[in-house]
């Protein structure tokens, strides 16, 4: 009988072929997914209200799916921009994971959708691991969080095929070193693109909407080195 | 903390080969996981105690490897250890590295089933025979 056996799985394969499945199944019908993560507080949901209002505004179908430990609140907030909004309440998980994605989906997601943003749990470590199906994954910083954020959360950073910096208005006031984040991004991530962004003031405006966009339109998305395991 | 939702994904896959294989208990499970893969051992071993309890998997020893992030970049030729936090960059021309070649690994590597003669509650410790 066999004693020793080199098993050689990858322990997150499971969530990863949910993940596949979810994404081909999604784009067969005209569905494109973007994850947001970021640290709780970085302004996800403010600046998926902005870009969700200009959706409509624009005509383009979006829906969004927010995810907490626990209330409702997030849900409410986006659900004003007039787009099909659901809350995942995790009970507790700190993170989603593709099948919880898929099962919120399951008799909610207007079949018309072209842009399903998925506001994941705020928390830079546990997600970064977890496909959720996505095409375009995007990292929020603020300028309060400090330019070294991205050397603290190189999984999350290292993994984001777009990063946009919010609350810009507050940049002198918190003297956020742009340059220096940048540089530290670069390290991490080289060649992804950093936009900034502000509800307050404006600033970016349309930024997310517009890459979200782009990739939906079959457009190159950032590869990053991170993600490009064994050159 | 995700670990416990690896723990259990782990767990979950030992348990699925060891009931394709008729095995009654397991020795050991040698994982491999990267510096940057976003996981912490000890965090891991602990939930890991906690998933097995009542599978098949119970009583086994969790060994965990680490593997350190190398990138390479291939107009140097060269790999570099990328440290922590991760240099992507190569530290001879400045370019970005062409890939990472290890560092993000989070796989069972092997599993070493125990002997189907041995009572699990005395430990023992019977020699492995590799297949």
């Amino acid at each position: 009988m066999c004693r020793a056996v080199d098993l050689q799985r990858a322990v997150l394969a499971k969530n990863e072929a949910a993940a596949h499945i979810l994404r081909t199944e999604l784009n067969a019908r005209g569905t494109t997914v973007i994850n947001l993560l970021s640290s709780p507080g970085s302004g996800k949901t403010a600046l998926l209200e902005r870009e969700l209002r200009l959706a409509g505004e624009r005509g383009v179908s979006a829906a969004a799916l927010t995810a907490d430990l626990a209330t409702e609140n997030d849900a409410r907030r986006l659900a004003r921009s007039g787009v099909p909004v659901k809350q995942v309440l995790t009970d507790g998980l700190c993170h989603l994971e593709a099948d919880m994605v898929a099962r919120h989906l399951h008799d909610w997601l207007p079949e018309s959708t072209r842009l399903l943003f998925v506001e994941n749990v705020g928390n830079l470590v546990c997600p970064a691991g977890y496909d959720l199906g996505e095409s375009l994954r995007v990292v929020l910083a603020s300028v309060t969080e400090g330019e070294d954020k991205p050397l603290k959360y190189p999984t999350a950073f290292g993994l984001a095929q777009l990063v946009i910096v919010t609350k810009t208005d507050m940049a002198e006031a918190a003297e956020f070193d742009e340059t220096a984040f940048r540089a530290n991004v670069q390290q991490v991530n080289p060649g992804v693109e950093v936009v900034l962004s502000s509800v307050r003031d404006g600033e970016g405006a349309g930024a997310l909407l517009d890459r979200a966009l782009a990739t939906a339109e079959g457009n190159r998305v950032h590869t990053p080195v991170m993600a490009q395991a064994g050159a | 903390m995700h670990e416990m939702s690896l723990a259990v994904a782990v767990v979950d896959q030992v348990e699925t080969a060891a009931k394709a294989r008729g095995v009654v208990g397991v020795r050991s499970i040698e994982l491999d996981v990267g510096e940057l893969a976003g996981v912490v051992a000890d965090a891991l071993a602990f939930c890991f105690e906690l998933a097995c309890a009542g599978t098949v998997v119970e009583g086994a020893e969790l060994i965990t490897r680490t593997v350190p992030g190398t990138a390479r970049c291939a107009a140097c030729a060269e790999d570099w250890a990328v440290g922590m936090p991760p240099r992507l960059l190569c530290p001879g021309c400045g370019a970005a590295a062409d890939g990472l070649v290890t560092g993000r690994e989070l796989q069972i590597r092997e599993v070493r089933w125990a002997d189907p003669g041995a009572p699990r509650e005395e430990h023992r410790q019977p020699i492995t025979e590799e297949s």
